[in-house]
């Protein structure tokens, strides 16, 4: 029989996501698919935040929660729009091609 | 308001009122200067006339810095400075006037009467100055009227060099002059000539001959002593009332104002004391030999000044300051009027100056000549003219003193009466040299004259009945006696050196050959200076150009190159080398973003 499920598995599965995030962001080379995986990484924290917040039988966890979803929806509306326009300027989201900034 | 006050700032007000407003009408101008000058002498001879009765204005505490310095803007009323208020204002307002006639017409004349009544301010200043301070600050603004006076015509590039060698040259005089003054502070404590007497015992005697020498070094610029005589005849460029005014009269005396001012911190020390009378001694001597080989009229009287001024500082340094106050008084009478006629003559001749083109104007100019024959032997001192009582005082001081300065300053009194007598030979008698000029020749405006009978007068009659030095020194002198033969005999001495000149010079047509076939070489080292100008350039030249090369040389190699170029550099580089880590790909940022966080937070959890 499985035993029962503990804070450190969650606490794995949050880690895993957050790898996986990071992993994303520097392997990937579309800025769209890096955003995603940046998404990932809240996520990973969000997942964190909630198992402490039920294990330890607080609320507080689930208020920053909360915090963290709202940031992240007006985040991603930001950073959809700069990648949008950015796209329009350029006609490339690849960010190999997008190094205006670099002397 | 106190009449002192006003006798000070007059001057100042009028320069102020006409180089803002009034430089446009000329007369106007001149008007205001002149007014200011004979309200300061007037007043002068009232406080004169008070005497007995004077009171110092209340001193202004204008610059206290902490504890330590406490300086005063304040007036010292006394004698001393009442007497020198009266040649200042009285021979200044004599040359202001004239200026009226000689400035006649110049583009600049209101610039000129301006600078003048600036001059006259810094001058009352220094005579009136109750602490070193305050006689330092304005002992640095005559300097400075006397540059814009030299330099007056500056369009003219000699004029304009002249007015910088003088400056530069004081300056010198004036640092040391600074040095002692601050070491002076640092052992008592105190600025001020009142206080400072009593606080004399507290300094050891090596630092008091330190700082008598050193305050004396600023007499030495001021009053052109040697080595620091070089800048006085080329003085000369400037018009010849300032001549008269600055380099004859007042500024140059105001070194031995000075001395005769502190002479309590000069007196204790019998180092200094010989300093300055040798100093003197040299000077006087020196400056005497130069003047019988000049042919410029008003360089002869520049040398026969530094030759009087150091009569003057010698007495000061013999012991005897109320003697040297006495002939710097008589002496600003005949020697502004010496340069008032000469500078009569020039204008006579269209600006003419070498003596040598001039000859037989006595007929010409009857006023000028008299009145440049009376200043000419009240300078060489013969009876009764006042120049005789002030110059024998001394020379008796140097007979009771020193016998070796005694014989120096016989010599000098000879050759003053044969190279005066050289230059009124030449000057007015003989036959005409040039006669275009001869026959344009003029006697100058009453306007000019007057000025010159009026200090021809005070030449004849300051002297007369030891009333100056009486007044001087407060107090009537018991008058040391003296052989009679001695007294004969410095009578005799001015009348050699007139025959002297009279046997060589008067002729109708006098020249310097038979002096040129007797001293042969000699001739030559005194008509070039004793090469004193060309002596100064060489030493500029290798010692001053060694140090600016040097500094040059670290200034370029090590703080520009090394120190400026160093830091510069190694920025650089290290912004060069920075810069590789900015790759510009974001995964690689991300990447190193996440090693550090990692990195950090290893240290924060596992150590």
């Amino acid at each position: 029989m499985i035993g029962a499920i503990t804070l450190n598995h969650y606490l794995w599965v949050s880690g895993l996501l957050f790898a996986l995030g990071i992993a994303g962001v520097i392997v990937r080379r579309n800025l769209l698919v890096m955003f995603m995986a940046l998404e990932m990484n809240l996520n990973a924290a969000n997942l964190a935040l909630i198992a402490f917040a039920k294990f330890n039988k607080l609320a507080d966890g689930q208020v920053l929660v909360f915090f963290i979803i709202a940031i992240a929806a007006a985040e991603v509306a930001v950073g959809l729009a700069i990648i949008v326009a950015l796209f329009r300027r350029k006609q490339t989201v690849n960010v190999d091609e997008l190094t205006t900034l670099r002397l | 308001m106190n009449p002192v006050w006003i006798i000070l700032f007059a001057p100042l007000a009028a320069a102020a009122l006409i180089t803002l407003l009034t430089q446009r009408w000329k007369m106007l101008s001149a008007l205001i200067s002149i007014g200011a000058i004979v309200t300061g002498f007037v007043l002068s001879l009232q406080l004169l006339s008070q005497q007995g009765h004077w009171q110092a204005p209340a001193p202004v505490q204008w610059l206290v810095i902490g504890d330590l310095v406490k300086i005063e803007f304040g007036a010292t009323v006394d004698h001393l400075s009442v007497l020198m208020l009266l040649v200042v204002t009285g021979v200044g307002s004599a040359i202001h006037i004239y200026s009226l006639g000689y400035m006649k017409g110049d583009p600049g004349f209101s610039r000129f009467f301006a600078c003048l009544s600036l001059f006259t301010f810094s001058m009352l200043g220094i005579v009136l100055a109750n602490n070193f301070i305050q006689i330092f600050i304005f002992w640095e603004l005559v300097g400075v009227s006397s540059y814009l006076l030299i330099g007056f015509w500056f369009e003219k590039h000699s004029a304009a060099e002249a007015g910088k060698k003088a400056f530069l040259v004081n300056r010198i005089g004036d640092f040391g002059m600074m040095l002692g003054v601050l070491l002076l502070w640092q052992h008592t404590g105190s600025f001020n000539f009142a206080e400072l007497p009593g606080k004399l015992a507290a300094i050891p005697a090596g630092t008091l001959t330190l700082i008598g020498a050193l305050i004396f070094c600023g007499a030495v610029g001021k009053s052109a002593q040697f080595p620091l005589h070089v800048w006085l005849p080329d003085a000369m460029e400037g018009p010849t009332p300032v001549s008269a005014l600055i380099h004859a009269a007042t500024m140059v005396a105001a070194g031995v104002y000075m001395l005769c001012r502190v002479s309590f911190l000069i007196l204790p020390s019998a180092t200094t004391m010989h300093l300055i009378a040798w100093i003197g001694g040299i000077t006087a001597v020196m400056a005497a030999t130069i003047a019988i080989a000049q042919n410029d009229i008003k360089r002869i009287l520049a040398y026969s000044t530094l030759s009087q001024l150091g009569y003057m500082v010698m007495a000061v340094g013999l012991g005897g300051p109320t003697q040297a106050m006495f002939h710097l008084t008589t002496h600003a009478f005949f020697k502004a009027l010496l340069f008032l006629g000469a500078g009569s003559v020039i204008l006579a001749l269209h600006h003419e100056q070498d003596i040598w083109k001039m000859g037989g104007l006595w007929k010409k100019t009857p006023v000028t000549f008299w009145t440049f024959l009376i200043g000419t032997l009240a300078l060489a001192g013969v009876p009764p003219l006042s120049g005789f009582y002030s110059k024998d005082e001394i020379l008796l001081l140097a007979f009771d003193h020193n016998k070796a300065l005694f014989v120096i300053a016989v010599a000098t009194a000879l050759l003053t009466a044969y190279y005066m007598g050289r230059e009124v030979f030449v000057v007015f008698f003989g036959k005409p040299r040039d006669q275009h000029a001869y026959d344009h020749a003029h006697e100058s405006p009453a306007v000019m004259t007057l000025p010159l009978v009026f200090l021809a007068v005070l030449s004849v009659i300051a002297g007369w009945g030891d009333k100056l030095p009486e007044f001087i020194a407060g107090k009537i002198e018991v008058e040391a006696h003296h052989p009679v033969l001695l007294t004969a005999g410095l009578i005799c001495v001015p009348v050699v050196g007139f025959l002297l000149a009279a046997t060589i010079y008067l002729k109708r047509e006098p020249s310097d050959a038979p002096v040129k076939r007797v001293l042969g070489p000699v001739w030559t080292l005194v008509a070039n200076k004793y090469y004193f100008d060309e002596l100064y350039a060489l030493l500029i030249k290798y010692v001053q150009g060694t140090i600016a090369t040097v500094c040059e040389l670290f200034d370029r190699w090590i703080l520009q190159k090394l120190g400026i170029g160093g830091l510069s550099g190694g920025t650089n580089l290290l912004g060069r080398t920075v810069r590789l880590l900015q790759t510009g790909s974001i995964p690689g940022y991300t990447f190193l973003f996440g090693l550090g966080v990692t990195v950090i937070i290893y240290y924060v959890v596992v150590r």
